[in-house]
């Protein structure tokens, strides 16, 4: 590519230069056309070599949007996902698109005054969800707070010492808190992402346009865009996938935490809880009146953040 | 009808292909710039956005900041259009057709703009209502599809009819474009209020989520757009032959220095309402005009964006300097470079910062994002050149349909107002007071 470049740019100082002075107009016109030509010429070879690889195929270009495709052209293009993954890393996956469940709305509950910042459930999130480390996508940030303040401009999520937790530091993890009036929906242009029956916001990795409106509309910094192709080393990989949610991602479009959906419909709870090693995480169906997270909702002091955004979200914080 | 139509594109593109030598080279400039943005493009595609400096946490950067500058642009197309059809300026009425294709031009530029933003532009045809899934009316970016495209169809359909007729020797038949330019007077604050709305509407982003954001666009885009406009006049006047009048100038000078005014009193207003009351609220305002945490990358830009806009409208409104063409013209490149600046790294980019859990990350274009906005601009100033060389010989009169009769623009223009006296004592000598 490089030299490609080099070639449109040295087009310019050669015999036929346009800077070149001439007599009659005409010389000069066919000057220009001459170096229009070359830039054309030159910026075709470049397309030519650098998109080949990233282009899309026909059946990828004209592919209809998640909620338009019958069962049957579901399955043929989780086959064909998985054919690719199988060429590409030599790893055999599985892609399901479990549905969301009847009369569930999934709910997540934080214990503030356990967590200890070890951030196990960051790892665990990336591995399940086949997040790439070079550049780092993560869905879960972990804050290191000041006692006794919520403000998130005196915290840091970069903090990197021993002995946690610090003395007069409390952690406070944030990832997607699938809000009931997810402002990140009303953004998309397209209906890329929508919020499901059962409360989790997903994305259609295959619609979305990459124009990160829903990024910049989301008050938690839960959206994460592939800046990069992303790219996993095949033994990192987790073969057991949802369409909506962990399977291939790539460049330009954005995806973000789905509650571990392809585990939490088939009953299992999502990785970061299951990681976390002093049980702060709690899950569970809403509607289920026996359920933990209902007892907690229903005796514990939660909040959530920026409640006056009247975002309503399905995630729960504290004090315990 | 057709055959004319196809004389019409024979000779606009005779038009386009003949110059002096100072056009062409403007024109291997302009494409010079173009093929290097190409370039950098298809760089942008190899490698993903990655060769932007936008992150998570600044996911919009010179990109839209543009666009959402020449969005206000193009809707300042009505600056000329109001007075021209409301107000009956005949001044203003026989240019107004040049401000309609700048017009059209920018809004090329803007939807350029979009495009190389997104990350699949393979996927655009998921924008196209019926084809994709559009999110209209929730989406605010759905709306601003509608009402861009549908500005450029408008703009795009009124200018070639005008200057269609004119090329056949007809006068424009009132009842075929009137009604699309009251149109185009409301849609153009339509698309600019859109756009604002696009920010305003993010409950995420305390900077822009006030109501005073869009009636602070509009006064910066009627303040930038018509000070573009008294420089392509002039521009015009001087290198096309076109009679441009002074009076013409100097009623777009008067508007501008109004707006302006407005514009620094809204802004003025922002930062009081900001800065006295709230205190997280107002950091990113602390950001743009202070620094924060020890981040200072917009102070410079905020800081030069308020001296031009203060120093254009002080031109604007002093008699001893704006008779002087040449201070005229450099205070309204001042308003033009000001409002840029002030849109982008000053409303755009601070909306940002911090982020909503309070990062504190500066950012400046990488070297791709100017390349490759560069480019977009140097394609708006072609389009703009081959548009106005097509048009210019037209609307003079020295290009027509073989047979056609020639009609002066003055002539021609006064089929436009709503009577029919004939408007004499133009004289070309220059008049800067009204």
């Amino acid at each position: 590519m490089a030299k490609d470049t080099e070639t449109a740019l040295d087009a310019q100082p050669g015999g036929d230069s346009p800077l070149e002075i001439r007599e009659d107009e005409h010389g000069t016109r066919r000057a220009f056309l001459k170096l229009a030509g070359a830039a054309a010429a030159a910026t075709a070879a470049v397309a030519a070599t650098g998109c080949g690889s990233t282009a899309p195929t026909t059946e990828e270009f004209l592919r209809q949007h998640y909620k338009k495709l019958s069962a049957e052209e579901k399955q043929r293009i989780f086959a064909r996902i998985e054919e690719e993954t199988k060429a590409r890393t030599g790893v055999t996956t599985h892609i399901s698109d479990p549905p969301p469940l009847d009369g569930v709305e999934y709910a997540y509950a934080l214990n503030l005054s356990v967590c200890n910042g070890s951030r196990r459930c960051v790892e665990a999130c990336a591995r399940e969800n086949n997040l790439p480390d070079d550049p780092e996508i993560r869905y879960i940030r972990v804050f290191e707070m000041e006692a006794g303040s919520l403000e998130f401009e005196e915290a840091t999520p970069y903090y990197a010492h021993e002995n946690l937790p610090a003395k007069d530091k409390y952690y406070m993890p944030v990832q997607c808190h699938q809000c009931d009036n997810p402002p990140c929906v009303k953004a998309c242009p397209v209906q890329a992402t929508w919020k499901e029956p059962d409360g989790i916001v997903v994305v259609d990795y295959s619609w979305c346009i990459g124009c990160r409106f829903c990024v910049v509309a989301c008050p938690y910094f839960a959206r994460r865009f592939n800046w990069v192709q992303p790219d996993i080393p095949p033994d990192r990989i987790n073969p057991n996938q949802g369409y909506l949610s962990n399977r291939p991602r790539f460049k330009g479009v954005v995806e973000k935490c789905t509650f571990c959906l392809h585990r939490t419909r088939k009953g299992r709870l999502p990785a970061c809880l299951e990681a976390c090693p002093t049980g702060a995480r709690k899950f569970g169906n809403l509607n289920d009146p026996n359920s933990e997270i209902r007892k907690i909702i229903e005796t514990k002091r939660v909040f959530v953040l920026k409640e006056d955004l009247a975002t309503l979200p399905r995630f729960y914080y504290f004090f315990a | 009808m057709i055959a004319s139509l196809y004389r019409f594109g024979i000779d606009a593109v005779r038009s386009v292909t003949r110059g002096s030598r100072a056009y062409f080279l403007w024109l291997a400039f302009l494409v010079g710039w173009i093929a290097l943005g190409v370039v950098a493009y298809v760089h942008q595609l190899h490698v993903g956005l990655a060769a932007t400096n936008m992150l998570d946490q600044i996911p919009w950067g010179a990109y839209i900041a543009n666009f959402t500058y020449l969005v206000g642009m193009a809707a300042a197309a009505v600056m000329l259009v109001i007075p021209a059809y409301i107000y009956d300026d005949h001044e203003l009425h026989e240019v107004v057709v040049l401000g309609e294709l700048l017009a059209v031009a920018v809004l090329t530029m803007c939807l350029m703009f979009v495009m190389v933003d997104i990350g699949r532009p393979d996927r655009f045809w998921h924008l196209i209502p019926v084809l994709g899934r559009f999110n209209w009316p929730i989406s605010m970016l759905s709306w601003d599809v509608i009402v861009l495209n549908g500005y450029l169809v408008l703009n795009a359909y009124i200018t070639g009819y005008l200057i269609f007729t004119k090329y056949r020797g007809q006068r424009p038949d009132r009842k075929k474009y009137v009604p699309f330019v009251f149109l185009a007077i409301v849609w153009a604050i339509s698309i600019h209020t859109v756009t604002a709305f696009l920010y305003s509407g993010m409950g995420a982003r305390p900077h822009w989520n006030a109501a005073i954001l869009a009636p602070r666009f509009l006064a910066s885009a009627f303040a930038a757009g018509p000070s573009l406009m008294i420089i392509a006049l002039s521009i015009i006047r001087d290198k096309m032959g076109y009679p441009v009048k002074d009076k013409a100038l100097n009623r777009l000078r008067q508007i501008v220095a109004v707006t302006m005014l407005i514009n620094l009193f809204f802004f003025f207003s922002e930062i009081f309402t900001e800065l006295y009351s709230f205190k997280h609220h107002a950091a990113s305002m602390r950001y743009l005009l202070f620094g924060l945490d020890g981040h200072y990358k917009l102070v410079p830009y905020i800081w030069s964006a308020i001296a031009l806009d203060a120093f254009s409208a002080l031109v604007f409104i002093t008699p001893r300097l704006y008779k002087n063409w040449n201070v005229l013209r450099v205070a309204c490149g001042a308003a033009v470079v000001g409002v840029w600046v002030e849109k982008g790294m000053g409303l755009v980019i601070p909306g940002f910062v911090p982020s909503p859990l309070g990062e504190v990350i500066d950012y400046t274009p990488s070297f791709t994002e100017f390349c490759v906005s560069a480019a977009v601009w140097a394609a708006g100033a072609l389009i703009y050149t081959l548009l106005l060389k097509a048009a210019v010989p037209i609307e003079l009169g020295k290009v027509r349909l073989p047979g056609a009769p020639a009609l002066s623009p003055e002539d021609y223009h006064q089929g436009h107002g709503r009577d029919e006296h004939a408007d004499v004592g133009h004289s070309p000598a220059p008049e800067a007071a009204e």
